[in-house]
């Protein structure tokens, strides 16, 4: 079921302070405007390695690192939003993907590589083999029991090392969240094109908990809240990117906008001014940076 | 005194570092099927993987990149195909990338005779690749420093271990002789052939140094390995693997550059090996590799080692 308000629970910002909402905004807008100063980049020739926009798809990222802040992360190609989000330094990946060696690795990995230690993140990836970072995940999990995010595409879930990742997970109860972002997609293919079985389907008959929800930040930040206490679990985040999937450009419009319906959101709970405001600063911020 | 054998030193160094060190062990059927040869103690920080091996290669660099050591067990050596990914597309990249080790000590057992897939040694591909450090110890002492090497570094190792060696408690110390003919240079559990072949040799007045080889990568042509060759003139790479694009032909290149002597590599034949007698394929024995040497010194072509001409 694809549609904006799959899953969603209404009033779900209701339960949110006013603060709790505004700072989850300023995370969906601070990877939003550094992702669209990679389009200009691009665009203006300054780079020309390959990017892999989070555009579309902020709330995600942005939902998960409210409600698990501090999580060790293994993200894989679509990562800008989780760095951005998990508090990872802007320059630092800005660098990265402009291969300088003042970047998160270096300059040696690039935008569907990403990773960051310091004392705030741990965020591991992949090495662009999709759902290579799931087992990984795991098994950090498992070697030092911290809390856990695999981050995949509705594609990687596919891939046929996920489905014992899971098992694995389950059965030596690590504190663990799987993390699909299901945009229905896998480059150009869609998910009906691929397979007739849900991935929600198959984990649930794993026995793990399971949420199927669309990208919300509200709705899915209580939903990770709810999973928080019965890890290992699954949450499947109904998404829409953007841009192409590797590059800047775009097909048309995505299914829906989860930035404009942010924004209406915001609107109708009489926080205009602040969002304003937030934009503005988020998109200065992003522009100072690549301006530099 | 006590016979210390190669599997009672694995068994051991590993019980050490699974009690003392936190670190781990993973693998498939460790406890039920003989504990691996007798390699794998009854301890703590063993884990039973799933039947499932390529996540299972994936569980253990996720541990080694949060620091648990993990020693990673694969029962024959021919799995690695499905290992691999996550050891030479992860584990391998991850220093070179971001700075990140991902030590694993990743432990192949070699075997022979038992059919395609349970027969092959296949420490060539982790040559290839970079990132592996990849040796082949056949000794209770050589199993005791490459762990040492492992431990005080932060490569991921590949250690092609060989069934052929689990019970040796003996070392085995090159082989020189003065005038010597040919130079051996055998690695696994040819070595045990090229010993018995250095033997069969010399009673034909075919005189053969033995130069045993543990490390495969790096692969270093110091004095101890190039000047026996530069005495003898010639030389032979054996390895269990296969011929072509394998680990005799890489060593037998590196020994024939840095010495511009000819240095021949004898592996196993282009076939698969079956189960029966005659089509086994079976690494190269005694027989096999006296044969490839009578062959070389008939030819009689020696480098000249003063001209520096070399040609394999
Ligand atoms: C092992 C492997 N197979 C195939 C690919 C090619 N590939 C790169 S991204 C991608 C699509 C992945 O789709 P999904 O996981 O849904 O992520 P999305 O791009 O939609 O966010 C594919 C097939 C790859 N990189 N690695
Ligand atoms: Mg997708």
């Amino acid at each position: 079921m694809r549609r904006a308000d799959y899953g969603v629970r209404p009033d779900a910002s209701g339960s949110f302070s006013k603060a709790e909402t505004l700072a989850l905004y300023e995370s969906i807008c601070r990877s939003h405007f550094f992702d669209s100063q990679v389009i200009d980049a691009v665009k203006s020739g300054l780079t020309n390695y390959q990017v892999y926009l989070s555009l579309g798809q902020e709330a995600g990222p942005a939902a998960l690192a409210a409600a698990l802040p501090g999580a060790q992360l293994f993200t894989q190609h679509r990562c800008h939003g989780y760095f951005i989000a998990f508090g990872g330094p802007p320059e630092k990946l800005r660098d990265e993907l402009l291969g300088r060696p003042s970047g998160s690795s270096g300059g040696r990995a690039g935008s569907n590589c990403l990773q960051h230690h310091d004392e705030r993140l741990a965020m591991f990836g992949h090495h662009g083999l999709i759902g290579e970072n799931v087992p990984l995940a795991v098994g950090a999990a498992f070697g030092n029991q911290k809390k856990t995010i695999a981050v995949f595409g509705d594609g990687s879930a596919e891939e046929d090392y996920i489905y014992p990742s899971l098992g694995f997970a389950l059965t030596h109860r690590l504190p663990i969240l799987f993390v699909c972002e299901d945009n229905d997609l896998s480059i150009l293919t869609p998910t009906s094109t691929r397979r007739s079985w849900e991935f929600t389907q198959m984990a649930k008959g794993l026995g793990l908990p399971v949420r199927d929800l669309a990208d919300d930040p509200w709705s899915v930040v209580q939903a990770v809240r709810e999973l928080k206490g019965e890890l290992p679990a699954v949450l499947n985040i109904r998404t829409c990117r953007r841009q192409w999937h590797v590059g800047v450009g775009c097909d048309g419009p995505p299914e829906w906008d989860r930035l404009a319906l942010v924004q209406a959101e915001l609107d109708r709970l009489g926080l205009g001014a602040e969002r304003q405001e937030i934009e503005r600063q988020a998109q200065q911020e992003m522009e100072r940076l690549w301006n530099e | 005194m006590e016979r210390v054998t190669v599997a009672d030193t694995i068994r051991e160094l590993s019980r050490e570092h699974l009690e003392q060190n936190g670190g781990l062990l993973l693998g498939q059927s460790i406890s039920a099927v003989g504990w691996v040869n007798n390699t794998v103690p009854d301890c703590q920080g063993i884990v039973e993987l799933p039947m499932t091996d390529v996540a299972g290669a994936g569980f253990a660099v996720g541990a080694a990149l949060v620091g648990r050591r993990p020693i990673f067990v694969i029962r024959f050596q021919d799995f690695l195909l499905l290992n691999g990914s996550p050891l030479i597309n992860y584990a391998a990249k991850s220093k070179e990338l971001h700075g990140r080790p991902a030590p694993v000590f990743v432990r192949a057992i070699g075997a022979d005779g038992i059919g395609p897939v349970h027969s092959g040694v296949v420490h060539s591909m982790f040559m290839h690749f970079p990132g592996f450090k990849v040796c082949s110890p056949m000794t209770p002492g050589e199993y005791r420093s490459i762990w040492q090497e492992y431990l005080t570094g932060d490569d991921p190792m590949l250690v092609s271990e060989h069934r052929a060696s689990f019970q040796n408690c003996n070392e085995l110390p090159d082989l020189l002789i003065p005038d010597a003919d040919i130079t051996l240079y055998p690695v696994s559990a040819t070595r045990f052939e090229a010993v018995k072949a250095a033997e069969l040799l010399a009673a034909e007045g075919i005189r053969c140094n033995v130069v045993h080889i543990l490390w495969l990568k790096p692969f270093r042509v110091d004095q101890r390995v190039a000047h026996p060759l530069l005495c003898s003139g010639r030389g032979l790479v054996i390895d269990p693997g296969y011929s072509i694009a394998g680990a005799a032909q890489a060593l037998a290149y590196e020994l024939s550059q840095e010495t511009g002597l000819p240095v021949a590599a004898l592996g196993l034949e282009d076939a698969t090996k079956c189960l029966c007698q005659p089509l086994q394929n079976r690494l190269p024995d005694a027989a096999r590799i006296a044969e490839r040497v009578r062959q070389i010194v008939k030819k009689g072509a020696r480098g000249a080692q003063s001209t520096g001409g070399g040609h394999v």
